[in-house]
């Protein structure tokens, strides 16, 4: 069972969320190439080792959450508000 | 005169056989051969395949056999068959909607049929039946609508009433208050094989075929030359190579990022279980419509069962426990009577997941390098199909036409095969 810490809520069990992917794909400009977009939608780095992504609080406060989570191990890192930043441990 | 022992290409290879059996009897066992040499790597190859799976293994045997390309190693990082070829629940079927998918599947299917007679091995294929049930009037119009497809690219499929249901798997309890069984989709030719024996049998007959298997050789960069590859680094040195295929599904994002390479591909865990053996109580294959639960019974007894990924980006070969409640819950709910058999052992393999659900076996933008990944669910029973195609792909630099859908630039192109249709969400498929 993972135990992701919510900013906002505290730790709870991986249960409550729901996960929702790489969380370090930014969306391109409204007025970017398809290249662009293809790469947004479909291309992951995939690591074998710190992940930064997304998990959906939503048996919780239903706020979005940045989680750092290690993907050989399955050790959560450090979380973050949606709108803040979130680097990857270096492993 | 198919029975009588032989010698193979190196020797020491005699056919197996029933009478090599009872001989071998009457000399306590002690003249048995290894099933494949213990090759170490040459400078260079015609085909480097990365990854001694049953997806590299199967092609490096079809390279040989039918396109006469034997000049060929598989490297291993570690002993063959420990990754996803001994991580599965051994389902062969081939009842997909998209005529992409069954025809592909269709042709492998047919190869598992008489891969034991072309491997000389056995690979214990039980064509026992797999039913997917259905627990409403739309879902039967899906399953009606696959089993139709199907049968327009004449594939068996039957769609089978509650009466029918209740008849072939009578432990199935009909009468579930939230998901009664309205009835199921038939594909008699889909069943089960064993999977350890799948790598051992395409290694064996590979290697008589003139094939080096290279176990404990992990590969740890692409060499390339302008745009062009042109051998592997490994841990047992530089091994030059005029084409290199990537079958480490898994881990296809991360060996292709040694070429540059960035996949439209996340690696997930997908658990399964096995109970304590039992007397017979199913003698085919069936899976739970309401949600994911899928379930035979192994020659020894074992019930042998999985259901969804775990959902999350993962390389950790195991899974967690609240997924596992899930499985169990829905298989309780399909049959009762497991909630009094006891589990007994628990894994999980990597999947290669795509966003669309299909795999891919194509060329790259890498001159010379090639991808046989992207398997999802899919991997085991596409083996022997999988292994003919990429090597009609390596051997002809062009696909066949069974994956000539399975490329790498159909989702660039919006020309995605996706089953389940969920969108482009790896962890959804």
């Amino acid at each position: 069972m993972h135990q992701i810490r919510c900013p906002y809520c505290g730790v709870r069990d991986e249960v409550e969320f729901a996960y929702r992917g790489d969380a370090t794909v930014a969306r391109p400009a409204p007025d970017a190439d398809e290249e662009a977009f293809y790469r947004y939608v479909y291309e992951r780095a995939n690591p074998k080792g710190w992940h930064v992504e997304w998990w959906h609080h939503a048996g919780g406060c239903r706020q979005w959450v940045k989680v750092a989570r290690h993907t050989v191990t399955h050790e959560i890192g450090a979380t973050a508000r949606a709108t803040d930043p979130l680097e990857a441990p270096r492993s | 005169m198919g029975w009588l022992v032989q010698s193979g290409r190196h020797g020491h290879m005699a056919r197996y056989s029933a009478w090599r059996l009872l001989s071998e009897g009457f000399s306590g066992h002690t003249g048995w051969e290894r099933a494949w040499r213990d090759s170490a790597p040459k400078s260079a190859y015609d085909v480097v395949i990365i990854g001694g799976g049953g997806h590299g293994l199967a092609s490096a045997y079809y390279l040989a056999k039918e396109h006469g390309i034997s000049n060929v190693a598989v490297v291993e990082k570690g002993p063959i068959g420990l990754g996803n070829v001994g991580r599965n629940t051994t389902i062969v079927r081939s009842n997909y909607l998209y005529p992409e998918n069954h025809r592909f599947y269709e042709k492998s299917l047919q190869l598992w049929e008489g891969l034991e007679q072309d491997l000389n091995f056995n690979v214990m294929m039980s064509q026992r039946g797999v039913i997917n049930l259905f627990h409403s009037d739309s879902q039967r119009d899906v399953m009606a609508r696959r089993g139709n497809a199907m049968r327009l690219s004449g594939i068996d499929a039957e769609l089978l009433d509650r009466e029918q249901i209740a008849k072939l798997v009578p432990i199935i309890d009909m009468e579930n208050a939230r998901f009664p069984v309205y009835g199921g989709l038939l594909q008699r030719r889909g069943g089960t094989a064993r999977h350890d024996a799948v790598a051992w049998g395409f290694a064996r007959a590979a290697d008589r075929r003139g094939v080096d298997i290279i176990q404990h050789c992990e590969v740890t960069g692409i060499r390339r030359e302008g745009n062009r590859v042109t051998g592997v680094e490994t841990t047992r040195g530089f091994i030059g190579a005029k084409k290199v295929g990537i079958a480490t599904a898994g881990h296809t994002s991360h060996v292709a990022a040694m070429a540059g390479l960035r996949l439209p591909i996340e690696s997930h865990i997908l658990q399964a279980w096995v109970s304590e053996a039992v007397k017979p109580m199913l003698d085919c294959v069936v899976s739970f419509g309401a949600g994911h639960f899928y379930i035979s019974q192994s020659d020894k007894g074992g019930l042998v069962f999985g259901g969804h990924l775990d959902g999350y980006n993962s390389y950790g070969q195991r899974g967690t426990l609240p997924l596992m409640e899930e499985v169990l819950t829905e298989g309780i709910a399909m049959i009762p009577a497991l909630s009094r058999v006891r589990v007994l052992r628990q894994w999980a393999g990597i999947m290669d997941m795509t966003p669309d659900g299909t795999p891919i076996i194509a060329a790259t933008p890498v001159e010379g390098l090639y991808i046989n990944g992207g398997w999802c669910y899919g991997g085991f029973k596409a083996i022997p199909g999988s292994g003919w195609c990429f090597a009609h792909t390596l051997a002809t630099g062009r696909p066949h036409a069974l994956n000539a859908a399975f490329t790498l630039d159909r989702f660039r192109e919006g020309k995605l095969f996706d089953e389940k249709g969920t969108g482009p969400f790896w962890w959804a498929q």
